[in-house]
């Protein structure tokens, strides 16, 4: 890995479950969502990080922790050495911003409908005061927007965003993310909702300002296929944890982690051989509720390897089971 | 060789709307043999969901059928009025999966309830034999029988799309048209959607239209696949020829950019651009704007489908 720009120690979100007057006067428990439940991973310089995992393991909650769009429950993040969660005035806080941006899922709903495409690229720019003249600024948005191929720029500043495609939209969401010049993306779920042809564009494009303006990448995805693809490392998400982290080759093509090879096992790929094979998936049931996490390993309810005994109450530990590698499962080489 | 269960042959259903006529199904002619899966793929907004409602004899207001037919086992629907194919047709002989239908289930009222509705007051069955054949029928699906009486939000993602297949099958209909029946579920409920999908197929001898955007997931399950491009079948043929000798350049350059999940593939191909609006779509072929192969006649004259291999067609000057 290349030296590391980010650093997330034993990070935690627990959401509160509001209790209802009844359950307060009877005195319950107060109960938490674990959306992120103590998980650790560095991010090198121009790489890019993939965190992939099924709907509510916490990925989004992550991509929003490392943005600061939500401060941790507990632990620690760095960027370039620099404590994060320490950042506590207005003016840290904004200088940090200006970093690290986000890129969310839905190009629709991310971008004000009322804002003609300059007004959506000059806000950001406004909000840090950079570029003194309209002048100014209007070269800043040009290149913005030549950078991510809205070309040329003046035939759409004046376009609102339901003029333009959904492809051109999220490339819009990538311009406002660069214009500041940031060091790091959070990517969530950038192309999902796009459709196939214009998906690898916007990955293609990605990938270009990656080598072309050093930026680096925590990519948010549950499609394995592209996170293989765009990826240096993946970790996989589990209710909350970390149960696999590589090289994105490594995890790909040798799972050590039973969830991860269930993943793996359920990606469709475009070979029509096997149409009327029942595919095997080495998995039992759906995803339970973040409430109610399973004791031990948390994944044990749906683990075709579980140990009664071991596995449903003692919870195992991340290890680093070769070079830059790890999983955490009791029985990790041994499956 | 197996009969055909359906026949659609030069069918046309276009939106009238005040901006201007969508031509939305524009000249579509393919069968579906018993038993058979064919897929329906191409970008959002092709009209793969707008076929899917024309045949099921209910294109969505201001849609008509123009012209064309479509013979479900040997009978034609084009033109039966409304109340035959409610009470004839539609649900028995087709039936429809339609797009984001499990989010769509009333939260006030049991599965089972919205499950056996239809069949009381559409088909006057007794109440008794409805709920027992939604029984039944949520048993196949790999569910338990007292689901009937859970409310909606009670079951996940994985368990809504199922209830919403049961329903689709009530009726015992020939073919079954699953509109992006798998969409929005996690990788490992979309595969065990998609194994149901195929006991479902093998046990009951069932036909489908299986639509999708996604071509990965297409190739999980069908036999044949079609290709639409605004409006129109560009590319039809047997799983394995659209997919290792696609003969349509869209459909090469479609299949080029989906990252494989072991191979190395250096760069994504992507197609530039975007699909052209269905009210006044490019003339000649409606791919030459996007095309990296467009000549001058692509631009003048619109090619047919051709006959590139045997069960394999293409509309395309290159071919
Ligand atoms: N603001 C919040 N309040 C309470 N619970 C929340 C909040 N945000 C997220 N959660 C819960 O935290 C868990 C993790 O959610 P998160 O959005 O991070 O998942 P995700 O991995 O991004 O899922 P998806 O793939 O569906 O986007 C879920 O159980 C979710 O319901
Ligand atoms: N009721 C309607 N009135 C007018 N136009 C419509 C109507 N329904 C669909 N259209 C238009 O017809 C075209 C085809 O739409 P359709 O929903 O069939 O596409 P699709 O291939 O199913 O797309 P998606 O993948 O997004 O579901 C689109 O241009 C759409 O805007
Ligand atoms: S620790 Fe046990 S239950 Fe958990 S993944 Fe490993 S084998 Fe399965
Ligand atoms: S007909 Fe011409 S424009 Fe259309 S796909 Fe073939 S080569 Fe391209
Ligand atoms: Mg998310
Ligand atoms: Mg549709």
């Amino acid at each position: 890995m290349a030296e590391p720009i980010l650093k997330v120690e034993n990070l935690k979100k627990y959401f509160p479950i509001k209790r209802g007057l009844i359950g307060a006067l009877k005195g319950e428990p107060h109960r938490f969502v674990r959306a992120v439940d103590d998980i650790s991973f560095e991010v090198g310089k121009q790489e890019v990080f993939a965190l992939v995992g099924e709907s509510g393991c916490g990925k989004t909650t992550t991509g929003k922790l490392v943005v600061k769009l939500l401060e941790p429950t507990a632990g620690r993040i760095y960027l370039e050495g620099q404590d994060v969660t320490e950042l506590k005035t207005t003016e840290e806080v904004k200088a940090y911003r200006r970093k690290v941006q986000i890129i969310f899922q839905d190009p629709f709903s991310s971008i004000n409908p009322r804002f003609r495409i300059f007004d959506v690229l000059e806000e950001p720019l406004l909000i840090h005061g950079i570029g003194e003249t309209k002048a100014e600024r209007e070269e800043l948005i040009f290149k913005a927007l030549e950078m991510v191929k809205i070309a040329p720029p003046e035939d759409y500043v004046g376009r609102f965003p339901h003029m333009i495609s959904g492809g051109q939209r999220q490339r819009v969401a990538i311009a406002r993310a660069l214009i500041l010049n940031p060091t790091f993306i959070v990517a969530d779920e950038p192309v999902s909702m796009l459709d196939v042809s214009i998906r690898a564009e916007v990955l293609e494009l990605m990938k270009e300002l990656k080598e072309k303006m050093g930026v680096t990448y925590l990519y948010i995805t549950h499609d394995l296929s592209t996170a293989r693809y765009f990826s240096d490392y993946i970790a996989v998400m589990y209710l909350g944890r970390i149960v696999e982290m590589g090289p994105a080759k490594k995890v790909i093509d040798n799972p050590l982690h039973p969830y991860t090879r269930a993943l793996l096992s359920a990606v469709p790929e475009p070979k029509p051989e096997r149409r009327n094979v029942i595919k095997e998936l080495p998995i039992k049931g759906e995803v339970p509720s973040a409430v109610d996490i399973p004791p031990g390993c948390r994944f044990h309810p749906r683990c075709i390897y579980a140990q009664m005994g071991l596995c449903d109450s003692k919870h195992p530990e991340l290890v680093e089971y070769e070079h830059e590698h790890f999983a955490e499962c009791h029985l990790i080489g041994k499956i | 060789m197996a009969k055909s269960v359906l026949e659609v042959n030069n069918l046309k259903m276009y939106y009238f709307t005040n901006k201007g006529v969508v031509k939305a199904v524009d000249d579509l002619s393919f069968t579906l043999k018993k038993g058979e899966v064919m897929g329906l793929a191409g970008e959002s907004g092709c009209g793969k969901s707008s076929l899917g409602f024309t045949l099921m004899g209910m294109p969505t207001p201001p849609g008509k059928i123009v012209s064309g037919s479509v013979k479900i086992d040997g009978r034609e629907i084009v033109g039966l009025p409304e109340d035959v194919l409610r009470k004839e047709v539609r649900w028995q002989k087709i039936s429809m999966i339609f797009q984001g239908a499990m989010n769509a289930l009333n939260p006030v009222y049991t599965v089972g309830y919205q499950m056996i509705e239809p069949l009381i007051y559409h088909k006057g069955m007794e109440k008794e034999e409805a709920l027992d054949r939604a029984q039944k029928y949520l048993e196949l699906v790999g569910l338990s029988p007292d689901i009937v009486y859970r409310y909606p939000h009670e079951l996940s993602g994985g368990m809504k799309q199922r209830v919403i297949i049961a329903t689709a099958l009530l009726l015992e209909p020939e073919v079954v048209i699953a509109d992006e029946p798998t969409t929005a579920l996690d990788v490992v409920v979309q595969a065990q959607i998609i194994n149901l999908m195929k006991k479902l197929k093998k046990e009951l001898g069932l036909s489908m239209i299986f639509i999708t955007h996604d071509l990965s997931i297409l190739a999980e399950i069908s036999d044949k696949v079609a290709i639409m491009y605004a409006g129109k079948i560009i590319e039809i043929g047997d799983s394995e020829k659209i997919y290792y000798e696609p003969a349509h350049p869209y459909t090469q350059k479609l299949l080029a950019s989906i990252p494989r999940l072991h191979e190395d593939v250096d760069r994504l191909e992507f197609i530039p651009g975007q699909p052209p609006n269905l009210i006044t779509p490019p003339k000649g072929c409606r791919f030459h704007p996007r095309c990296p192969y467009a000549m001058q006649v692509c631009k003048e004259q619109e090619p047919e489908l051709k006959e590139v291999d045997r069960d394999h067609y293409a509309a395309c000057w290159l071919l």
